[in-house]
């Protein structure tokens, strides 16, 4: 779960906080972009330090790191991968440039866990619907994609319920092999889809007992608007593509290893 | 036997939902354990099977540390009956469903059939045998809920919230039915805001408050002191009520009970004729 505690959205008062979603939605695409431009060590190395001090501004820090822990895994094996296929593909043995290649790779993900992990953590469901909707995706769409957000927390945590219930009635999730194993999640499934479903005929019964989808033309409480910030956050976006564009067709990147 | 000494427990958000809480439960009693939302009830009785596991002090079920063995096995003693049935039903029929935790407990084919048959006689299920729990009302699912976990006989029975969504009809066969199982020597622990309920079944009331024990005792004292239960959001039963509004005339505040509350009525009657 501590994955997905590193991407869910916390009221916190910070500059972060309050830029546009959709400038800090295209910071982290510029990001992602550069992050897979490059597989040299170096840029990538720069680029996950240019997240910190937006993670410090944003005083997620915390949650940050969790996500970060919560990727360590997945960011072990990638390393691991790596290595293992260039030593079995490369005549078993392991050059330093080899390990420098799959460290790359490996902050290449950290980089992408980050940037995304930034975004989640501070724009609430909220703003990403209103994002949306401003983007002119149509509101039905832009709602069923906040509610589904919104109901993430909710879900695991009845998860966790139905595996206590079930647990109390002797069921041991642990046990067996990899197939037993697998069915012995569905006394905890059925129960979760069945609520699902039934929560979310009550939410449209709720909805529809509040006239919901009664005007065509909706307004909206709150309007995005772009400010200073989110100009200079634009700007900041753009530069970091066109000097990555740059360094990539123009300047050679040294490695590590050469360096040394 | 539930015995608790100081336990202590958070959950991972840093919420210190339990203070340090003890607690001898014996065999055979009949414990409601009352408090506001966020209390920690439902928190505390769930470390008497071990599904939490406290962080401090120590929750032993008949003898065994919790923290020493599996869920698994500790429910074969202690049966935990969870507030919403929806939770827990997924079998096709309701036959199965009560035959889900059996099975878990490794028991013979044959017994399993004997138990389930005696289990939906028990609830007066028998005709629902073949029918998917979900299609079922509320009363009936939260009832195949109660009939899959007695189905094994634990010796000790947790329910969260028997009540909620009951009638007064099945609330008082919930009644009779927690006085038979006392009465059989089972133990039973009830998790509930239901004053009324408690104040007609007269159990050991533990009353919890941000995490501890604030009173421990019988019906009669906890539910009829006013400042206490204004604490923990509870309003005094509908006898309790009057009586504290009747004791300007001279009666006992801390009646609950309708049959005693009667007989005082008629006491008081032939004193001095009401007018």
């Amino acid at each position: 779960m501590s994955v997905f505690d590193g991407l869910r959205f916390r009221k916190v008062y910070s500059p972060i906080h309050n830029l546009d979603p959709r400038i800090k939605f295209v910071y982290v695409i510029s990001i992602f972009v550069v992050a897979i431009l490059f597989s040299q060590i170096i840029p990538l190395m720069l680029l996950f330090l240019l997240q910190i001090p937006f993670v410090l501004l944003a005083k997620v820090s915390r949650q940050w790191l969790r996500s970060l822990r919560g990727a360590s895994f997945l960011a072990a094996l990638i390393f691991v991968i790596n290595i293992a296929t260039t030593f079995f593909t490369s005549g078993y043995r392991i050059t330093p440039l080899n390990i420098e290649y799959a460290a790359s790779l490996t902050l290449r993900f950290v980089v992408l866990v980050e940037s995304f992990s930034v975004f989640f953590l501070t724009t609430s469901p909220d703003h990403l619907g209103l994002a949306l909707e401003e983007s002119r995706v149509p509101y039905e769409f832009a709602f069923a994609f906040t509610t589904a957000v919104r109901f993430v927390p909710v879900l695991a945590e009845e998860a966790q319920t139905i595996m206590d219930a079930q647990k109390a009635r002797g069921l041991e999730l642990e046990k067996g092999g990899l197939l037993k194993r697998i069915r012995n999640y569905v006394p905890v499934l059925i129960p979760l889809i069945v609520s699902a479903i039934r929560r979310s005929l009550e939410l449209a019964e709720a909805m529809e007992s509040r006239a919901w989808g009664a005007t065509k033309k909706r307004t909206n409480l709150y309007a995005l608007k772009l400010h200073r910030g989110d100009y200079a956050l634009l700007a900041i976006s753009v530069g970091i593509i066109a000097i990555a564009v740059y360094t990539h067709f123009f300047v050679s990147i040294p490695t590590i290893t050469s360096l040394l | 036997m539930i015995e608790a000494e100081n336990v202590h427990f958070s959950y991972p958000n840093k919420v210190e939902a339990l203070k340090g809480v003890s607690i001898t439960i014996k065999d055979g009693e009949f414990v409601a354990i009352m408090g506001q939302n966020g209390a920690g009830k439902s928190t505390f009785v769930k470390h008497f099977n071990g599904l939490l596991k406290p962080i401090e002090g120590i929750v032993r079920a008949d003898g065994i540390e919790t923290t020493k063995t599996s869920v698994a096995r500790l429910a074969r003693n202690v049966g935990f009956v969870f507030q919403n049935p929806d939770h827990q039903l997924f079998s096709e029929t309701v036959e199965e469903e009560i035959s889900f935790a059996l099975k878990n407990f490794g028991f013979e084919p044959k017994v399993i059939e004997e138990r389930v048959t005696w289990a939906l006689n028990l609830l007066s299920l028998t005709q629902y045998r073949k029918t998917s729990p979900f299609l079922l009302s509320g009363g009936e699912r939260k009832r195949v809920a109660l009939a899959s976990v007695l189905a094994w006989d634990p010796k000790t029975l947790i329910l969260d919230e028997p009540t909620i969504g009951q009638d007064h009809e099945q609330k008082e066969i919930l009644r009779q039915f927690i006085l038979q199982l006392q009465s059989q020597g089972k133990t039973v622990v009830i998790v509930t805001h239901d004053v009324e309920f408690v104040a007609e079944s007269n159990p050991r009331v533990v009353l919890m408050k941000e995490g501890k024990i604030v009173a421990d005792g019988v019906g009669k004292d906890i539910l009829t002191d006013p400042a206490l239960l204004e604490m923990s959001s509870i309003v005094l039963p509908q006898i309790a009520q009057l009586f504290t509004k009747l004791s300007p005339l001279g009666l006992p505040k801390n009646i609950i009970d309708i049959y005693e509350a009667k007989e005082i009525i008629l006491k008081a009657k032939e004193r001095k004729p009401l007018q």
